[in-house]
């Protein structure tokens, strides 16, 4: 990048030009500046304190006063991969997730098309602003009104149901999807709404122009090219279901999920909780590096 | 290109566990091992001197009400006038989010329950307490101080704040006869299948199944639901297991079970009584009792943090939380048997004190109050061990997912 | 693009219903901040300002919402230096590792927040030794908004490109004034974007913030956390809540001008 012109004979005189001069003749040492700070704080700040997370998952605990013990072992593996339980707890955390990111898809996908391809230019500043509104209103309100919608009996959605004949879903699991779908449908609209938005009306026309109809474009030049986007949005909803234990809390009545047994027994048995903890972070790992190639991780 | 990469990341987590294992660790205990021989030697305060001007309180929901609730129930703003102590408040929902707060001097002090305050001695989170320099402790009864739970060779780590028992709370118009037997909540064949609500806690869950199964099933020979060994922790396992299907809910914060029993989806379980009082002030068709089978319960202990900031400040909550006038008004907005029974002239109910057993040692002594089970059997059996209280944990987290 | 009118009205359609999915809790939040019921009972038999005159003269969300602005603005202060300078890193730079970087630098975002959350309760109290305070819960936040800023200020780079600085260069101004005159005024609009963006993460974040902060610090969020917990007092948060909305439309509008035009990165960061 340096392209310092041949003037040799002009030496720099103040310290910032010669620092300046120094770094431009040394790209190694301006990345090392560059890099130096952020590395330093991921690493020692967050990839060490993860790493002494899951390390913990090979100590035990004293029993009676739920301290960690030093010594290495296996057993907390051992108890989550032989109790049944928590294979069921991680497909129904994984379940919850895939749904919820399939609902958002599914939803998200018409009003991103109709913000960045239909609407007028007026409206769609009004309608970004619209969906990014919800996102101020505290996670955990709005996780209370939907306690209010779903309540058995009580609730708006039963009220709604009742001249039907029909009752609510009540607390559980359908109602942590419905739950969950609503607080990240924001984020996943935005990124597929700004793939959108980058996609060129000419192609459309292009596709148009060659005799394709409106669901044969949709099909084979929107969706393979706003992919990424898609992809980049269900890692927020997927991620973000998957350790969700509030939502499970509030209205997921007796529906437990991954996130609420980290959460139990961080106390009393941390190297247990974190060996649970493991479980989600290796899925993400996984889904992370599976969609990297997809180039989503840079339509965030 | 890729061995530099892997070079690179395994470069970085060989550092981090350097770092992770290098730089010890100080909650991470010295590798604690069972220290049940003896708690760390902590020195109690000698002598009560003048208030920081603060005090932190960690203490069960309704123990330390500041006005916020209702304007007219707090007994923490009269405190704070006398003393110049500013009172800041934190309700803790559960003994072990208790157990986690305490020991790094975050908090003064704690109204730990029976099932976190002896767990807090030995693991050094809190101090002895200088009887001489708690006013009220005299006033207490002696067969609440120094118990199995609150002190350790005589050395009293704590002063009684009150106790109680697990009710079960019912709809009166729903549950009818009204219940007298935990069978409702237990039964394969109770009416109130999908609305039965159970506290969410491991100790209380299980061991409240243990006293079911001690009435029911006699002959597993239980003589203490905390004290249960392989055989008898399975069965009680099972039975909480086969609760979940009759299970609506399970609660840990009170506003939930309040509203849950004032909409109707709960309509039988376990609660606190302070719960019911609040739902029946708004109007709602509720009532508790205790049934047959007896119950587990709490008798809970005003602690302090082993470095707490504010000793003298502590020290006068203690002071005032025990008091005759304080107690009365805990007592009847809680809905419990307070410790201090001079409290029983002062409460403006003239039968709380009859109602709630308050000076009643024989019934104390029946109710189950909130223990840390050991491998050690609490019951005094040599012959087998029990069940150490991680593996209550465990086996909670394991039914509430099957 | 032509679509049939069927089409556009079928879209159109969807947009609304999808609207109103996302308004209608809203709108239950609203009416209920009027609701005279404490449990949020529907539909509401009474109604009443109470709770709104609860909070108009309430010093605890007044100093919540306070300490929610110090740590989000030292977090975001944070993240925008960190999150700058390694998109500078990532963008004019190849280096072994790098995809490796990019990877790394989503994941304090993209794993479970109780993960992250225990890492550094673990990290704070039992490694480090340190007490929690307001700085444990910026740092926190700061480490997992540094991604947002990341993410905005590398997609202005790539399609600025490095012709104005190396332009600058050539005409005799060194690194510091190349950055100060030329790049920074470049970048300005998506390192504001960003920094906003990574505010609204801050402020709203509870997970993370439950477990680093001690009992002094209350950032809305826990607030709120802490007052749906009160048995009379649960319906202040409804309020709470209507007035945050609507006063968030001020630097949603902003963030919108700031960011709109030059193809802002969308989604959550």
């Amino acid at each position: 990048m340096s392209a310092h012109t041949e003037t040799s004979e002009v030496r720099p005189v103040t310290l910032t030009g010669r620092v300046s001069d120094a770094m431009s003749r040394r790209p190694r040492l301006r990345l090392a500046g560059l890099l130096g700070l952020p590395m330093l704080w991921l690493v020692l700040v967050y990839f060490a304190a993860l790493f002494a997370l899951l390390i913990t998952s090979f100590y035990s605990v004293d029993e009676f006063t739920n301290a960690v013990v030093r010594t290495f072992t296996t057993q907390n593996f051992v108890d989550v991969f032989t109790d049944p339980a928590y294979l069921k707890a991680t497909l129904r955390t994984v379940g919850i997730a895939a749904s919820v990111t399939v609902i958002c898809i599914g939803l998200a996908l018409p009003m991103a098309f109709f913000m960045a391809k239909v609407a007028s230019r007026r409206w769609r500043n009004l309608l970004v602003a619209l969906v990014i509104t919800p996102l101020w209103a505290a996670y955990l309100v709005k996780v209370y009104a939907w306690q209010a919608m779903v309540q058995p009996e009580t609730g708006v959605i039963a009220w709604m149901l009742k001249p039907f004949g029909l009752s609510g879903p009540g607390y559980g699991t359908t109602a942590v999807v419905l739950t969950l779908s609503y607080l990240w449908l924001p984020y996943m609209i935005l990124p597929i709404y700004a793939g959108l938005e980058r996609l060129p009306d000419s192609l459309l026309d292009a596709a148009g122009d060659l005799g394709a109809r409106s669901g044969r474009t949709v099909r084979t030049v929107v969706l393979p090219l706003i992919y990424p986007s898609i992809v980049a949005g269900s890692i927020f909803t997927f991620s973000l279901s998957l350790g969700d234990y509030i939502t499970v809390q509030i209205v997921g009545g007796k529906t437990q999920m991954l996130g609420n047994i980290v959460y139990q027994n961080y106390t009393t048995n941390l190297p247990f909780a974190a060996t649970i903890a493991l479980i989600p972070v290796a899925i993400m790992v996984v889904y992370l590096a599976a969609v990297r190639r997809t180039g989503a991780l840079e339509n965030l | 290109m890729a061995h530099k990469r892997l070079f690179k990341v395994a470069a970085v987590g060989a550092l981090a566990a350097l770092l992770a294992t290098a730089c010890g660790g100080s909650s991470s205990g010295g590798g604690g091992t069972s220290t049940q021989a003896e708690p760390p030697k902590l020195a109690a305060l000698q002598s009560l001197g003048t208030g920081e001007g603060q005090v932190n309180i960690l203490a069960w929901a309704g123990y330390a009400e500041n006005g916020s609730t209702d304007p007219k129930v707090d007994w923490v703003t009269p405190f704070e006038q006398a003393t110049g102590c500013k009172a800041n408040v934190q309700v803790a929902n559960t003994s072990d989010e208790m157990f986690e707060k305490m020991g790094a001097g975050q908090f003064d002090v704690v109204s730990a329950s029976g099932d976190s305050s002896l767990r807090m001695i030995y693991a050094g989170k809190v101090a002895p307490v200088n009887t001489s320099l708690l006013t009220n402790y005299a006033d207490i009864p002696a067969w609440q101080e120094t118990q199995q739970w609150n002190s350790v060779n005589g050395v009293a780590y704590g002063i009684p704040h009150g106790w109680g028992a697990q009710l079960l709370a019912y709809r009166t118009d729903v549950a009818k006869p009204a219940p007298d037997s935990w069978s409702v909540a237990y039964d394969a064949n109770t009416p109130y299948k999908g609305k039965v609500t159970v506290y969410d806690s491991p100790t209380d869950g299980l061991a409240m199944a243990a006293v079911y199964l001690m009435a029911t099933q006699p002959d597993l020979g239980i003589k203490n639901p905390y004290a249960l060994d392989q055989k008898q922790f399975d069965a009680a396992v099972k039975l909480a297991t086969d609760q979940k299907a009759l299970a609506g809910s399970y609660w840990s914060a009170y506003t939930d079970a309040q509203k849950a029993l004032e909409s109707g989806s709960t309509v039988v379980g376990s609660t606190w009584q302070i719960i019911v009082n609040l739902a029946k002030a708004d109007k709602a068709p509720v009532e508790s009792v205790l049934p047959k089978e007896g119950a587990t319960g709490w008798a809970d202990t005003w602690m302090i943090d082993a470095k707490s900031p504010h000793p003298n400040c502590a020290y006068l909550w203690m002071n005032h939380i025990t008091s005759p006038p304080v107690q009365a008004q805990v007592a009847e907005w809680f809905g419990e048997a307070p410790a201090n029974t001079k409290a029983c002239d002062l409460t403006t109910d003239k039968t709380h004190c009859d109602t709630f057993h308050a000076k009643d040692e024989a019934y104390f002594k029946q109710i189950w109050f909130w223990s840390t089970p050991q491998s050690g059997c609490l019951d005094g059996r040599t012959d087998t061990t029990c069940v150490p209280y991680s593996e209550w944990t465990k086996a909670w987290s394991s039914l509430r997912n099957s | 693009m032509n679509l049939s009118r069927p089409a556009r009205w079928g879209l159109g359609t969807a947009a609304a219903v999808v609207l109103a999915f996302v308004y209608v809790p809203l709108a239950v939040v609203l009416v209920n901040s009027f609701n005279a019921s404490k449990v949020f009972a529907w539909p509401p038999k009474e109604f009443t300002t109470h709770w709104w005159k609860q909070v108009i003269g309430n010093p605890g969300i007044r100093e919540a919402v306070l300490t929610s602005f110090e740590v989000g603005v030292v977090a975001t202060l944070i993240a925008l230096v960190l999150g700058t300078l390694l998109s500078f890193a990532l963008a004019r730079y190849t280096f072994f590792g790098q995809q490796t970087l990019s990877l790394l630098v989503v994941l304090p975002i993209a794993l479970p927040g109780i993960v992250t959350a225990l890492a550094f309760r673990t990290a704070f109290r039992s490694v480090l030794g340190v007490e929690l305070s307001m700085w444990t819960v910026a740092v926190s936040h700061a480490t997992f908004c540094i991604v947002v800023v990341y993410n905005n200020v590398i997609a202005r780079l790539r399609r600025t490109g490095t012709s104005p600085q190396e332009a600058s260069m050539d005409l005799g101004a060194d690194s510091f004034l190349t950055f100060r005159l030329v790049t920074f005024p470049l970048l300005r609009g998506a390192m504001l974007g960003g920094a906003l963006l990574a505010f609204g993460l801050s402020f709203d974040e509870i997970v993370v913030t439950l477990f680093t902060a001690p009992p002094g610090v209350i950032t809305v969020p826990i607030w709120i956390f802490q007052n749906l917990f009160r048995p009379n007092q649960a319906p202040v948060v409804n309020v709470v809540a209507a007035i945050l909305v609507v006063l968030s439309v001020i630097p949603i509008y902003f963030s919108q001008k700031l960011s709109g035009d030059a193809g802002h990165a969308g989604g959550r960061l």
